[in-house]
């Protein structure tokens, strides 16, 4: 499409004068007017973005208490959605019917229906839930509770709660293995990530990361597991297989303080080759070497950047300005920020599929 | 020559076939060029310009932006990126008033009799030499900016052809000016002055370095200078075009303005309505 788009622009090319275009006698104005309608035409391509895809993103605004909705043809918010108090965690059911939206202060966790764009429903969860995790086939869905060092574990088609794990102080990041066997989750005080085995339910293993782990992601092989540290300032690469930390992604902005440099939302292309790191009061979206782990470049986003979700062709990546209430959208292949999009008040998690 | 208009239907006002016309058109332009070419500092320097701004003020001044996002942009953008085209239209400003300092000269020097001497119109004579300074300060934009593309300065690729149009109406407007200045500078010298009453006004009296919002939370009345300073619309021009957009507004104050200053500059040049009185002895 975008291709098509511009060939347009260049197709009205001026015919080439029989006189080999030297200018005698007099001008000639029928060679200016496809002149300059060729440029019209090359105006007006530009100020049409061309529609690549028709997704909808759904955006949790942690202070206005909203979820945004966001057309990706046209990026706009075509409906503001009231939610419960304090929507954080958000994600689409894997059959795309629904949204589940954590409500942190109510204590619970709302389903969107996709279609309708109400709340349709209710999903029992322990106090302050904040982000959530299901398995490949949407069938159970992982639940870290902040204000009760545990992990609700719910049947997503019986809607009951069936079990609960103990973790650290404040769990946040919620990560199923790609295999689903390992649970992943991250303790902000206790700065560790627990490796909890799904089917016995217990902690089997502990690593010790920087302070404050805000998000897990795993490489779709698995074999890599990156969780970020947001006061420590860094992403902890975590070897899967051996349970440890194999190495660690340090970021540097010019002209920024080091305590600026947060990191939160990570995410990571299917091939593994890309990572993408918010860095919260930054204003920056670090693009990450996957093999490497070396810092390719920053991106200019707003204030306080926080969770980033692809788009499921991966050509973009959304990602939430907390503070600034937007949400910026990067060009993954271009890697660059193409638009930034107003969304309500203190915008936290997103969630992409197709409606 | 009486043949000649009988042969060609030639405008009947002046009695010159197009042909005539362009030549001359293409002899000042080469002239300007020339001068141009031959005077490697001036390419230099106006280069040189407004990469010291943006390597360096624009460094200090990082953290000033990023805060709110004002079309033509659609999202945040760093301060490097916010004075490109203000630094574009530096250079047509430097340009045209260089130029209108080339014409002081040129009437010091008597080169110019040699341009009065041909029979065609003096207004034609005057926008002849404007079209040739233009085009000198689009090269020495696009110069400008194949530097800033390093920069990670990187429009849409279709910007830098949408801009074009934008550059020659600022450059012709800026020129225009220039010239109509130049009219009322007898000597040389007297170029310092349009340095400090024209150049660095201008220039800093808009929105090439400040986005016009963040001049207003600072002065209301500044910022309505701004707003009125011809050149924060060459500017906003430049901008938008460099974007694939049109900022109407802009289009049409800086198409005023040529017209204004070109008209202005015509008849400051008329020996019989000048606005400078002349000695008897005409030029000089």
């Amino acid at each position: 499409m975008e291709s098509f788009r511009y060939r347009s622009a260049f197709s009205p090319r001026p015919e080439e004068p029989a006189g080999g275009g030297r200018l005698e006698g007099r001008p000639r104005p029928r060679k200016y007017l496809s002149v300059a309608a060729s440029l019209l035409a090359a105006a007006l391509s530009l100020t049409t973005i061309s529609p690549a895809s028709a997704y909808v993103a759904f955006v949790s605004n942690e202070k206005g208490n909203t979820v945004s909705v966001i057309d990706t043809d046209t990026w706009t918010v075509t409906k503001t959605i009231k939610v419960g108090q304090r929507p954080r965690g958000i994600a689409f059911t894997r059959d795309g019917k629904f949204v589940m939206v954590a409500v942190g202060d109510d204590d619970t966790i709302q389903l969107i229906d996709a279609k309708k764009m109400e709340i349709v429903d209710t999903l029992p969860s322990g106090p302050d839930p904040e982000l959530f995790t299901q398995d490949a086939q949407g069938k159970t869905l992982y639940v870290a509770n902040e204000n009760d060092n545990t992990v609700t574990v719910l049947d997503l088609e019986k809607r009951v709660r069936i079990g609960d794990v103990q973790v650290g102080v404040e769990p946040e990041g919620m990560m199923l293995s790609p295999d689903g066997k390992i649970l992943i989750c991250t303790s902000e005080t206790t700065n560790m990530a627990h490796f909890i085995d799904t089917a016995t339910r217990k902690i089997v293993a502990n690593v010790l990361v920087d302070a404050r782990p805000r998000y897990a992601e795993f490489k779709t092989d698995g074999s890599e597991l990156w969780v970020s540290a947001e006061i420590g300032g860094t992403v902890s690469i975590i070897d899967p297989a051996k349970r440890e930390v194999t190495g660690k992604i340090k970021f540097a902005v010019p002209g920024l303080r080091s305590e600026a440099i947060q990191p939160v939302g990570i995410a990571l292309t299917k091939d593994g080759k890309t990572g993408f790191v918010a860095l919260g009061p930054a204003t920056r979206v670090a693009i990450v070497d996957g093999t490497t782990h070396e810092v390719k470049k920053y991106l200019l986003v707003g204030q306080r950047v926080w969770h980033m979700e692809f788009t499921p062709d991966e050509k973009y990546l959304l990602v939430t300005n907390g503070v600034s209430n937007d949400v910026s959208v990067i060009d993954v292949a271009a890697q660059k920020v193409i638009k930034t999009i107003q969304v309500g008040e203190l915008p936290w998690g997103i969630t992409i599929a197709q409606p | 020559m009486t043949v000649t208009t009988v042969h060609t239907p030639a405008p009947a006002r002046s009695g010159f076939s197009a042909g005539e016309y362009i030549t001359c058109l293409i002899g000042i332009v080469w002239r300007e060029g020339l001068r141009f070419l031959h005077q490697r500092e001036r390419f230099v320097s106006a280069l040189v310009r407004p990469l010291v701004w943006l390597f360096i003020f624009a460094a200090g001044f990082r953290q000033v932006l990023g805060i709110s996002i004002i079309p033509p942009y659609e999202t945040y953008i760093l301060y490097e990126v916010y004075i490109a085209p203000g630094l574009m239209a530096m250079i047509q400003l430097f340009n045209g008033m260089q130029s209108s300092l080339s014409m002081v000269y040129d009437r010091e020097m008597g080169n110019m009799r040699t341009l009065l001497v041909s029979p065609l119109p003096r207004g034609y004579l005057l926008f002849c030499k404007l079209l040739a300074g233009t085009a000198v300060s689009v090269l020495q934009v696009y110069a400008f900016l194949v530097i800033a593309w390093f920069w990670d300065i990187t429009p849409p690729p279709m910007g830098y052809l949408t801009v074009l149009p934008a550059l020659i109406l600022s450059g012709l407007m800026l020129g225009a000016l220039g010239m109509l200045i130049s009219s009322g500078i007898k000597q040389l010298e007297n170029f310092a002055g349009v340095m400090n009453f024209v150049i660095f006004p201008m220039f800093f009296a808009s929105s090439a370095l400040y986005p016009l919002w963040r001049v207003e939370e600072g002065s209301p009345w500044l910022a309505y200078l701004c707003e009125a300073n011809p050149f924060t619309h060459a500017v906003e021009l430049i901008r938008f075009a460099l974007y694939g957009k049109l900022n109407w507004v802009s289009l049409a104050v800086v198409g005023g303005c040529t017209a204004v200053f070109m008209i202005g500059a015509i008849l400051a040049y008329d020996p019989s309505r000048g606005f400078v009185r002349r000695g008897p002895g005409g030029e000089a």
